[in-house]
């Protein structure tokens, strides 16, 4: 099992550190990172291994969200699943 | 790899577009709660749908939580209660407070079937149950009536019609303190789907299995910020295209939140109902989809061409994206629910003419429509009659769910709150039907071939 993490803000220094910080916490292995600059808007996807987490999803979600706020940057953690239902057949 | 444009679009259709699955219907048979016996009738259902849907709306919040998509509404769908009427006699009324019981028991916000199909004619237990309706909808928060009067087979139960209109008048007066909901949840039907997750008019077939879970998806928005992104002078093919395209992604997500719900359940997956389910949100507007292809107003010339190609696109894009399409599927135009309808009918560019051209194109029919209260019982029969004839002639479910403003006059306002929105008393035709309507009898089956 797979999520995405897409982090949305802002760039600053130690953003990728941060959130693969909080990644480890869970024990989530990161498989990949690509990040691009959207009109001055830092966007960052994650793909993270969530077979071994020691945390259930639904609580990394919302943990994830109220650390998004602290840093000031938008964290979504959602399912691989959903993104392969709606773009790719 | 997914590219961050494709993770970013399903970001912003939940987040900024409503995309949301409106509904995960459990469908319920009764069949085998049928017992001579009322009050048995009634404890056995009971014990059968609280068995099987306690953890309904559970596994419903955790997917939602755990996947990230709003899922708004978990409800119950069951056999029509006519036929249980039929067997166990009795007042229909135990039924409704039955299933008020256990829709409050296992948490969900309404539980549809208090039904009765007479396309043909009255059986036992169907004239009782009509007869109720008024009474079931006041006397219970949760319980939703649909009443299914014509087909394209059976033709047009005109007694049934002419019942159905006193019957929506008599729903109104009954709730006239609650802004006559009562109406609201009362749905006429002409060829109602056996497998409808959307209330009020959801009901569980006779042919149906024993139970399975229905999904209803939903996304005006995501459709209208697509058509909103495009360039303007694109052709009106090319809008299909994209809407084709945008119904696929919705569908699919869908799809995979049925499934999901039916593994978790242990109940087989039914169907994904295809529709376009407008909510009185900003941005949550079927209106607005089609003022986007080029309308000034939704009810301007043109209204009726663009909806039948939004309700066609959204049909081809999601057949695909399913492995079982059924219900509804199509665009809905519930006027109270719908912020873009609203404003038309407030300019006086909406009118329920219009609408009613609408239907014979898009999913469903005259839905959510208020009207004066001093509106006559004959009228609204007439309005019912209308409605079914262009749904039998035309092989499709219309609908008929209006709302007579009980001592309020057209321009006046009723707040129903929450999804069903706010309606504005639309003026009508108040020319008189009732000599047609008291003829009762049946308007025959139409012919299948010859068609021009």
């Amino acid at each position: 099992m797979r999520a995405v993490i897409s982090v949305i803000g802002k760039d600053m220094v130690g953003i990728l550190a941060k959130v693969s910080g909080e990644c480890e916490k869970a024990n989530m292995n990161v498989i990949e990172v690509s990040q691009t600059i959207l009109q001055d808007m830092f966007a960052m996807i994650m793909l993270v291994d969530i077979e071994n987490s020691n945390v259930p999803f639904a609580s990394f979600v919302e943990h994830m969200e109220r650390y998004g706020e602290q840093i000031q940057v938008k964290i979504h953690v959602m399912h691989e699943t959903i993104f392969q239902a709606m773009h790719r057949i | 790899m997914f590219t961050t444009n494709e993770i970013l679009e399903t970001i912003k259709m939940i987040d900024e577009d409503c995309l949301d699955v409106r509904t995960i219907t459990m469908g319920i048979s009764l069949i085998d709660c049928m017992d001579e016996n009322i009050d048995r009738s009634c404890e056995k259902i009971y014990r059968k749908i609280t068995r099987l849907a306690k953890d309904l709306v559970k596994v419903g919040e955790a997917i939602e939580k755990e996947y990230g998509i709003p899922i708004i509404n978990k409800r119950i769908s069951v056999t029509p209660i006519a036929m249980l009427v039929g067997a166990s006699g009795g007042d229909p009324l135990q039924y409704a407070l039955t299933l008020d019981r256990c829709a409050k028991e296992v948490g969900v916000n309404f539980i549809g079937g208090y039904s009765a199909l007479v396309q043909k004619g009255f059986s036992a237990g169907d004239e009782a149950l009509i007869a109720s309706i008024p009474k079931a909808l006041a006397v219970t928060q949760r319980v939703c009536a649909s009443v299914n009067i014509g087909s394209t087979k059976a033709g047009i139960h005109m007694d049934a019609v002419k019942k159905m209109g006193e019957i929506v008048l008599e729903c109104a007066r009954l709730s006239a303190d609650d802004n006559c909901i009562g109406a609201a949840k009362l749905v006429v039907f002409c060829n109602a789907p056996e497998d409808n997750p959307f209330m009020a008019g959801a009901f569980h077939g006779v042919g149906e299995a024993d139970c399975v879970i229905n999904v209803g998806v939903s996304g005006p928005g995501v459709v209208r910020a697509a058509l909103a992104k495009a360039d303007p002078s694109l052709p009106m093919h090319e809008l299909a295209e994209i809407i084709k395209k945008t119904a696929f992604k919705i569908t699919r997500m869908g799809q995979m939140v049925g499934t999901l719900a039916s593994e978790r359940l242990g109940v087989p997956f039914g169907i994904v109902d295809l529709s376009l389910a407008p909510t009185p949100a900003i941005g949550d507007s079927v209106a607005h989809i089609l003022e986007e292809m080029g309308l000034r107003h939704c009810g301007a010339y043109g209204t009726t061409a663009c909806l039948a190609m939004l309700n066609d696109a959204v049909k081809k894009g999601g057949v695909m994206a399913s492995s079982s399409v059924g219900g509804l599927s199509g665009a809905f135009i519930p006027v109270s629910e719908d912020a873009g309808m609203i404003d038309a009918v407030k300019a006086g560019h909406l009118c329920l003419e219009k609408l009613e051209a609408m239907t014979a194109v898009c999913s469903v029919g005259l839905d959510m429509i208020v009207v004066p209260g001093d509106t006559s019982a004959t009228i609204i029969s007439g309005i019912i009659a209308d409605e079914a004839a262009i749904g039998m002639v035309n092989s499709k479910t219309t609908a008929v769910r209006i709302i007579p403003a009980i001592d309020r006059k057209a321009g006046e306002e009723l707040e129903f709150g929450g999804l069903l929105g706010s309606g504005v008393i639309m003026e009508i035709n108040q020319a008189e039907c009732a000599d047609m309507i008291n003829r009762g009898g049946r308007i025959p089956a139409p012919l299948q071939s010859l068609k021009n």
